[in-house]
Order: C-alpha cells, then sequence, then structure tokens
C-alpha cells in the first residue's frame, strides 16, 4: 500500500483506495466488496476445488487390502501411479476392454452433436427470422424442453420404444416393418437418437441468440449487392453465427461425453459409453482408484472445450 | 417478414418445371424450415404429452393404453403415487432439496455477483473464473468428485444423503444466480448507487435500499431456476444419496426405468415436472412484472437469454 510510504491526508488517501479498489469512484473500505464475494469463492474452494484434489489423491492413493475401500494418499510426493497407469492402458493395450466405449462415446457424440446442430441451425433460423406473430408462442416451446426433467424425457421414450410402444404400432400400421423391432435392445441408433433429444435444447438457445442478433440490414445489402438467398446464408449469415455453433456444439457434447443414464435407459451393455465404465467403478469394492483415473481422463478430455467455450462466452460478453 | 407479401416478378424463372420455378422464387415462403421446426416441436413435446397421460392408465403398462382411471395417483392404496410411501418420501425430499438449495445457492451467488462486478482486486478473477467453471463441468465429472470428497477426505464430517446432496447441489447450481444477477448489474451500472451515496445513504443502505430492489428480478429469476434444476437434478443427488429415503423423485424414476415401472412412474414424473414448470411460470410472471418498471425489455426473449 503506498498510504504507508508516501504520507498523505485523510481525504487523499481515502480516494486513493477507492480509485484501486473500484472503478467507480465510490466511498468502499478496502474489504467492502471483497466480504461480498468471498462466501461463494470460499464454498467453491471447498466444494469445487477440493473434490478435484480428492480425485487426484483417490486416483493415486491405494486400496485398503482387507475392506477394499480407498485410501486416498493426500501428499503429491507419496502419490503412485500405478493403477492410473493400468487403467490407461486398459485404453490401448490388449485386450483393451475400455478402448471400444472411449471410441463408440466418440462417435456417438460426434454424430448427435451434428444432428443438433443440423435440426438446431433450421429450427433457430427459421424461429429467429420467419417465425413472424407465432414468435412468442414459439419461443416458449423452445424452451419447454429446457424444465422437463432429462429423465422424464428419456423415460418417455423408453415407454413409446417398447416393443408394444407406439412406434412399433405406427410403423407396424404403416406397413414399414412385420414385427416389432426391439429397439432397447442395444441399438446404436436409439442411443444416437436419445442423446439428440436429450441435449438438442442447449444447441438451439445460443443458436437462436446469435441468429436473432444478426442485423437485418447486413442481410439486404448482401442481396443488393447481388448474391444470391444461399450466398448471402453462406457468407453473411454462417460467419456471424460461427461463435454460436461453435459454442452449442461445445455445450451439447460436454454433457454427452460424461452421460451414463441415455445408454443406461436406451440401450444395453453393448452400446455402453465412457459414462457408464465410470458410473460402473464408483462406489464398488477396490475399484476407488480406478474411478478417480477415469474421472481425471474424463476431464483431461473436457478441459480445452471447456477453457474454449469460456473464452468465446467472455468475448462476447465483452463485445456485446 | 414483411417481404412474403411482395409478389415474385412475373418474369422470374417463367421457364422449367414447378420444381424448379418453386426453388428459384426468392420471395417463396419458408416451408421446409417450416416444417423441420413444427416436426421438432411436435417431436420435442408429444413423447412428454403421451408420457403425462399414460399416468392415467388404467392397467400396469406404460406403453399400451388400458384405459383412464386415477389408480395410479390416489386410485391404488399400495402403489400410488400418494399412497406408495417411498413415492411420497421421494416427493417430500425432492422439494426439501431443492427448497433448501434455493436458499443457499441464491444469497451465495448474487452476493458473490455483486461482489465480483466492483471489486477489481487481484484475486477476483480467478475467483470469477471458478465459479464459471462450475458452470460448464460435466455434471458427472462434479457428482464423482464430490462423492469421493464425501466418503474420503470428509468422511465423518458430511454423511451422504441430505447434507451432501444439498452441499452438492448448491455447489451444481450457485452459477445460474451468478451469471443471471451479473448480467443484471452490467446494464444497470454503479450510477443509482453512487446518487443514494451522494445523497447520504452508507454502503449498507445503498445496497439494499437500491441496488438490491433494482435486482429484484434477477434474483427472482434465478430463485425459479434454480429451483426448477435442483427438481431435475439426477446425476449429483443420486451419487450423494444415502439411506433409502434420501433418494428424490428423480432416482426414484431412474431406479424404476430400469426395473419394472408401472404408471405410478409417469405420475411421478408428472409431478415434477408440474412443480419445474410452475416455478418457471411464476418467475416469468415476476420478471415481467418487476422488469417493466425499470424500462428493461421484459419479454420471452430476455427471460430465455438468461
Amino acid at each position: 500500500m503506498e498510504a504507508t510510504t508516501t504520507p498523505t491526508t485523510e481525504p487523499e488517501r481515502k480516494a486513493k483506495h477507492t480509485k484501486s479498489d473500484t472503478a467507480s469512484g465510490a466511498w468502499y473500505p478496502r474489504w467492502y466488496w471483497p466480504s461480498f464475494t468471498g462466501p461463494g469463492t470460499i464454498w467453491m474452494i471447498v466444494l469445487f476445488l477440493l473434490p478435484f484434489y480428492t480425485v487426484l489423491a483417490v486416483a493415486f492413493g491405494t486400496v485398503d487390502p482387507l475392506f477394499r475401500t480407498p485410501l486416498p494418499v493426500y501428499q503429491p510426493w507419496w502419490w503412485s501411479f500405478a493403477t492410473f497407469q493400468t487403467t490407461l492402458q486398459k485404453f490401448y493395450v490388449a485386450p483393451a476392454v475400455y478402448q471400444p466405449p472411449l471410441i463408440r462415446t466418440f462417435e456417438y457424440v460426434f454424430v448427435a452433436s451434428l444432428i443438433c446442430l443440423v435440426i438446431g441451425y433450421a429450427v433457430a433460423y427459421y424461429a429467429a427470422r420467419y417465425a413472424g406473430k407465432y414468435r412468442i408462442p414459439i419461443l416458449v416451446l423452445l424452451v419447454a424442453p429446457f424444465w422437463i426433467s432429462y429423465l422424464m424425457r428419456i423415460y418417455a421414450w423408453q415407454s413409446l420404444l417398447q416393443p408394444d410402444g407406439y412406434v412399433n404400432d405406427i410403423l407396424m400400421a404403416l406397413g414399414l416393418v412385420s414385427q416389432p423391432v426391439l429397439w432397447l435392445s442395444g441399438k446404436g441408433i436409439t442411443v444416437v437418437l436419445g442423446l439428440v433429444y436429450g441435449y438438442i435444447p442447449f444447441m438451439i438457445l445460443p443458436l437462436f441468440g446469435s441468429l436473432d442478433r444478426i442485423n437485418q440490414n447486413l442481410l439486404e445489402a448482401g442481396r443488393d449487392l447481388g448474391a444470391s438467398p444461399s450466398q448471402t446464408f453462406r457468407r453473411v449469415t454462417l460467419p456471424l453465427s460461427k461463435p454460436a455453433i461453435l459454442a452449442g456444439l461445445v455445450i451439447v457434447s460436454l454433457p454427452m461425453l460424461g452421460d451414463y443414464y441415455t445408454n443406461n435407459l436406451l440401450g444395453s451393455t453393448r452400446t455402453s459409453m465412457y459414462g457408464n465404465l465410470i458410473d460402473g467403478s464408483v462406489g464398488q469394492a477396490g475399484q476407488g482408484p480406478e474411478a478417480g483415473s477415469l474421472v481425471l481422463i474424463l476431464m483431461v478430455i473436457v478441459i480445452v472445450p471447456m477453457l474454449y467455450y469460456l473464452r468465446e462466452t467472455r468475448r462476447a460478453a465483452e463485445n456485446a | 417478414m414483411s417481404d412474403v407479401v411482395l409478389s415474385p416478378p412475373s418474369t422470374a424463372a417463367r421457364s422449367g418445371s414447378w420444381l424448379t420455378r418453386w426453388r428459384r422464387n426468392p420471395w417463396r415462403k419458408p416451408r421446409i424450415l417450416q416444417a423441420v421446426t413444427i416436426g421438432y416441436l411436435l417431436w420435442s413435446l408429444i413423447p412428454v404429452v403421451i408420457a403425462v397421460i399414460f399416468s392415467f392408465n388404467a392397467g400396469r403398462s406404460r406403453s399400451t393404453w388400458q384405459g383412464f382411471s386415477m389408480r395410479w395417483w390416489t386410485g391404488d392404496p399400495f402403489d400410488s403415487l400418494f399412497h406408495d410411501p417411498s413415492l411420497r418420501t421421494a416427493m417430500l425430499q425432492t422439494f426439501r432439496l431443492s427448497f433448501i438449495t434455493v436458499l443457499i445457492a441464491v444469497p451465495l451467488g448474487t452476493a458473490f455477483a455483486i461482489g465480483i462486478d466492483r471489486w477489481h482486486g487481484r484475486p477476483a478473477r480467478p475467483a470469477n473464473f471458478v465459479m464459471l467453471l462450475s458452470f460448464v463441468v460435466p455434471e458427472m465429472i462434479l457428482g464423482v468428485s464430490l462423492f469421493l470428497l464425501f466418503t474420503n477426505m470428509l468422511k465423518n464430517l458430511v454423511p451422504l444423503g441430505t447434507p451432501a446432496q444439498i452441499l452438492g447441489l448448491a455447489t451444481f447450481q450457485m452459477s445460474y444466480p451468478v451469471i443471471i444477477v451479473r448480467a443484471r448489474l452490467l446494464s444497470i451500472g454503479p450510477e443509482y448507487e453512487e446518487a443514494a451515496m451522494d445523497l447520504g445513504a452508507k454502503p449498507g443502505q445503498s445496497i439494499r435500499r437500491v441496488l438490491l430492489p433494482l435486482l429484484s428480478p434477477a434474483i427472482l429469476a434465478s430463485v425459479a431456476v434454480t429451483f426448477a434444476d435442483s427438481v431435475d437434478d439426477f446425476v449429483i443427488v443420486r451419487y450423494l444419496s444415502g439411506p433409502a429415503n434420501s433418494e428424490p423423485l428423480s432416482v426414484k424414476i431412474y431406479s424404476a426405468a430400469r426395473s419394472s415401472p408401472t404408471p405410478a412412474v409417469n405420475a411421478a414424473a408428472t409431478v415434477m415436472l408440474l412443480a419445474t414448470m410452475a416455478m418457471i411460470i411464476v418467475g416469468y410472471l415476476i420478471y415481467r412484472r418487476y422488469a417493466k418498471g425499470t424500462g428493461d425489455a421484459g419479454d420471452m426473449a430476455s427471460f430465455t437469454q438468461l
């Protein structure tokens, strides 16, 4: 603090403090705003950062030989990487039991995110540009799935896809199939469509927000200058909505990467995903370090898209 | 859009089949987009509507309609939603968890947002970063991490069950009020408080009597969003649930869906649906009412952007 080195009068010192403490130039003691941020910050340190440290301690710890419970090691210099290495090797050293679920997860997430993007873009584009007087009802209906529990929505599909469910009833009535399709017997397509169904609202809202903000004059200018509708779309609309597309792709694929319940309700072990590996080892006797290692690997996979998303949203907020 | 009323120039693309003419017509109505949108809306909502209807099914099936009855809501003395003790406990647990989560997450998140908006000290940035990180981290990672925390490091401090579930939910939900309140703070700026303090208010008074009323739409919206999202939460509350009576509706629905569900599960899901919808509608109405007075466009669009 400069106040201790250069003697100043009381009002001057106050002015100096406020200048460094707040940009607004109001009169607050130094501790004033930090005391607002403090409780939330402490909460996050104890219940958000500490858990991650526990994951490390469990992953790099050992197992109680008798009770098979995890024995976490909290001192980094005593960490043992044996379990982590064995877990990692299950992904690429034969018999590589974890490899198929990992590859499957990337495939499912990739396909599901793309479907989300294509459908989501069309819907968001229509809602933003052509909805007209139906704008509010369409928006309400687009937002509604957000507030319906994910579980209920997947459960609803589970009922519809039963052998005697309505999907099979319709297919048979149309004569497309002669006997009920066993949708829930571990079909990749069922799980992918379940993922799309579950996460597409998260894609539509950022896209809608972005497309809605595009200045109509830019599109008209493009048309006036001789671009065809598809050219205007490709060279004006699409580039302007690119940040939202990427943000949407990240925000739908992050939870998909950790998803296990969609597969548990709509698929079988033949369609198990990375999340199922974690869920299968959490709380199992003797598998503590392995569960920790699997979570750790997932964290490494998602950290880059997560940071990208945060950077982009901050940039968007600063530009707004 | 007004250009749909304009008629196409008569010289435009006379040649070719009606399909090429239609395709080349720059003023054609966006039929395909319209079809995709309507199809999407039907696809996204009809399964849920059917699930709600099946809670009134007379038989045990949740996929074949066997007539209307209130059997799974109130009729059946053992298995209906309001008589099955485990479903009743689960319902209570859902509302208990959500209620307490709101009581913790919204005040802490609001205070955090105010502090971070006005304070530019060095720790502010990392604190804000961690808060936003908790917003994007997959719930699976946070759920398992918290489970490992409560079963190892804080083993004898926080038992699995209601205490752990509340701590976990509040952690996961706290970023909502932070984001919603901060967005509002950005739009109102510090001028009102400064004016209040110029007129002689103490810092605490200017917060209580000027800033908080200005923030009330955002705070109420956070309450609605946090409550609704807590009711729907499943991953965290499942990992952190302890004894059977600490399992909320979402966990019960999950377990039942994996074994042999009856339409009572549909009824339970419908209760969750009604609770979240009611909360969101009330939150929206209050938001609109309050936001009007402050010159903010309180339309659906700005509410959904939250």
